[in-house]
């Protein structure tokens, strides 16, 4: 019975432990699949939702702010009264497209016959050589005889502005539909007065309020009842996420590109080196290779300045080389833990094939490095997370946006729009962690081997 | 030296060329030219200029210095020992027989392997005061939390907790010692009715002393060269620098004041505090820790 009572107690203790350690892992991921309302709000929920209602006889995703609680003085169970939030645009049919528009006041009576004035944000673009181009009328366009030409500034696909000019006819105007658009460069806004009869009322889903251009809230009664709610996870907010940092492709082949040269270079120097140091007797072998283990001891930042002076000259800072060529010259670690394992190697394979006339780089090539599969898989495997998870690196020698790896990225985005877009940055960190975790699932026995084999005495 | 020693000598230096070249050019000579700038004025624009020990002077009145020490020492005095006894105490749950072993072995060890930035992510978002998860928690049981990110007190502590998150890889090595306790010894005290906290503090932890010192080791090296976590999540100061951490304060004084004759010589002065407290974990432990029947 107490022997019971102490593998329950056991179970609690450890599933609570358990629970303690994922719930941040899992919150990240339950924040990256949320709009953003809902990750800011409280009291916080694991899964994403959406609230439905029939608004003008059509099912609409709406904004709630605050669900009434049972707990609440005033619950009258599906008819207690709430406030909704209806996302709508006002949108105007010009040249042939349906355009959201803004009114200037945004209080008109829709019914009136009087003109209102509305704005309405465009681009426009000039047919040059290199395509269609972004383009602006540079000042009115003044000092051109009327000839049909205008003077335009136009950016080039490298993002230089120049000015040229241009036919009237070569101009293209379009209409702004979403947020982004209107944030493009050379935007542009003009007044329009319109009869409000041309203006029609589009409902919108609640999330693409953050997404269009020009939308409008208002507020409308309704009960508990008329909601309906769903669980909807927002799996967009990865593709989102990534569009909001911009450059995460590059960052991504940057972290890829050294994760691979530096797994090679780890996997290629230390299996020779980790030879040298285990399967060949010379004077002086074992007092060097406490040289090697020292060199574990050594901070970082001590040899941080010198290091850096030193790829300055070489002219490297700015580039990826100071992140992976010192890994073509081994590592103190990684040499030991190959060492332990090449050393568990019987001495007889190497001497009988010494016998048959086998040189040292053959016996090396084609009988250690066989053998030695699983500790050269566990080396690989290290440097690789080494490489992915590294910060302080490509802190110091990475100086363009343009080389920066995930990590650095991450915190760049963070240090940028950190506070404001939680449920991309969580999206973001999950496309960081990720990848780690996947890895961790499909070698978890080499992990756990590597691990314990590092914590052997030594 | 006969001649088959010379010819292994010669070979065993061409495996290890790759090292003896690293060593010399990313190794030896860092260590060389940092000790020299330490006592160096040097911006890197200019030429490093000789000032004697007038760096390691200024370190003794900076109160900044003082303050990233005492950040530091703080961190490691607390994380290093809960970080041990926490991981301690789950590898010897893991140890028993549980089923669901190896699901409860993941979710420990799984928090270890995230990118450091990404832990930070995670901290500032569950620490963020305003709509943080881990407040929300404390107010169901009446506690108001307090601004773990932008409280003065509270920033270390929230960073120690983000530490003691990462043991997995301590929990994994303290695992695999375990499995070379013999289960003889538990049997016999057993019917000698020992109670389990005896168990654990007579057999356990001698038995598995040199995890123990090992990972102390690397604790303490892994703790006083804390810097991702208060560089991303406080922006490496936080409130009246309360993150400001030496690792951090020695990376702006070399790349954003660059003083990096100072900053050379706030790493040697780490060095030798490594060193130290290595050698005294060393030496403290030289009675306690029992190596089988190699020593």
């Amino acid at each position: 019975m107490a022997n019971r009572l102490r593998k329950l107690m056991l179970y609690v203790v450890l599933l609570g432990g358990a629970a303690i350690f994922t719930i941040p892992l899992l919150w990240m991921l339950s924040t990256a699949l949320k709009p953003i309302d809902q990750a800011m709000s409280s009291p916080p929920r694991w899964l994403a939702y959406k609230q439905l209602m029939i608004v003008d006889g059509k099912g609409l995703s709406v904004g709630v702010e605050k669900l009434p609680s049972p707990d609440d003085e005033n619950y009258a169970g599906p008819d207690t009264p709430i406030t909704v939030q209806i996302a709508y645009q006002w949108l105007m049919q010009i040249d042939g497209e349906q355009v959201p528009v803004k009114p200037v006041d945004s209080d008109f009576d829709p019914d009136a016959t009087a003109p209102v004035a509305v704005t309405v944000n465009y681009h426009l673009q000039a047919n040059t050589q290199a395509g269609l181009r972004p383009a602006r009328i540079a000042g009115n366009g003044v000092g051109h005889e009327d000839d049909g030409q205008v003077y335009v500034v136009v950016i080039d696909a490298e993002g230089y502005m120049s000015k040229i000019s241009v036919d009237q006819t070569d101009l293209r105007k379009t209409y702004d539909q979403t947020i982004k658009d209107t944030e493009a460069s050379f935007g542009e806004t003009e007044t329009l007065t319109v009869l409000p009869g041309l203006l029609t009322k589009s409902l919108i889903p609640w999330d693409d309020r953050t997404e269009l251009a020009h939308v409008q809230v208002e507020q409308r009664a309704a009960t508990v009842g008329d909601l309906q709610e769903k669980i909807s996870l927002r799996w967009g907010n990865f593709a989102k996420a990534i569009d909001a940092m911009k450059m995460f492709p590059t960052y991504l082949k940057n972290t890829l590109v050294l994760c691979v040269l530096t797994v090679i270079g780890t996997v290629c120097s230390s299996t020779l080196v980790a030879y040298g140091f285990s399967r060949i007797e010379w004077p002086g072998r074992d007092k060097v290779f406490l040289v090697v283990m020292a060199t574990m001891m050594i901070p970082f930042p001590v040899v941080m300045v010198p290091l850096f002076t030193m790829f300055r000259d070489l002219g490297w800072i700015g580039t990826l080389k100071p992140l992976w060529v010192p890994t073509f010259f081994a590592g103190a670690f990684n040499v030991f833990l190959l060492r332990q394992f090449f050393r568990t190697i019987p001495k007889d394979l190497s001497e009988s094939a010494k016998i048959d006339g086998c040189s040292e780089i053959r016996i090396f090539w084609q009988i250690i490095l066989p053998l030695a599969r699983p500790a050269i898989t566990v080396v690989a495997l290290f440097q690789f997370m080494g490489t992915w998870n590294d910060f302080l690196g490509p802190l110091i020698y990475l100086t363009d946006q343009n080389d920066f790896t995930l990590a650095l990225g991450l915190q760049f985005f963070q240090s940028k729009s950190g506070g404001t877009q939680w449920h991309y940055l969580m999206a973001a960190s999950t496309l960081v962690v990720l990848p780690v975790i996947a890895l961790f699932f499909l070698a978890q026995k080499t992990f756990i081997e590597g691990i314990s084999m590092s914590g052997l005495k030594g | 030296m006969t001649k088959g020693e010379r010819q292994n000598l010669v070979k065993g230096l061409g495996f290890i060329s790759p090292w003896i070249v690293g060593f010399a050019v990313f190794g030896l000579y860092p260590l060389c030219t940092s000790l020299y700038y330490s006592f160096c004025d040097y911006d890197v624009l200019n030429k490093p200029a000789f000032i004697g020990t007038l760096n390691y002077q200024d370190m003794v009145g900076d109160s900044v210095f003082w303050k990233a020490l005492y950040n530091t020492f703080y961190f490691a005095i607390f994380s290093i020992p809960l970080g041990l006894i926490l991981s301690l105490l789950i590898a010897v749950m893991l140890n028993q027989e549980v089923k669901g072993r190896s699901i409860f072995r993941t979710a420990y060890y799984l928090p270890s392997i995230v990118p450091l930035v990404g832990v930070s992510m995670i901290w500032i978002w569950l620490f963020n005061g305003d709509y943080s998860l881990v407040n929300y928690a404390l107010s169901k049981i009446g506690i108001t939390g307090p601004g773990w990110l932008t409280d003065e007190a509270w920033v270390k502590p929230t960073l120690v907790m983000s530490g003691v998150w990462q043991v997995g890889g301590t929990i994994v090595i303290f695992l695999a010692a375990l499995q070379d306790v013999p289960r003889a010894l538990y049997e016999s005290a057993q019917i000698d009715g020992a109670s389990a906290p005896v168990r654990l503090m007579h057999i356990t932890v001698p038995m598995i002393s040199p995890a123990i010192y090992f990972n102390l080791i690397m604790g303490i090296i892994g703790a006083l060269q804390e810097f991702v976590r208060p560089f991303v999540m406080l922006g490496g100061s936080g409130p009246n620098r309360s993150a400001l951490f030496y690792a951090v304060n020695l990376y702006q004084n070399a790349f954003s004041y660059l003083n990096m004759g100072y900053a050379c010589a706030m790493a040697w002065v780490l060095f030798v505090i490594i060193i130290l407290m290595t050698w005294g974990a060393t030496a403290a432990s030289r009675k306690h820790v029992y190596y089988g029947g190699d020593s």
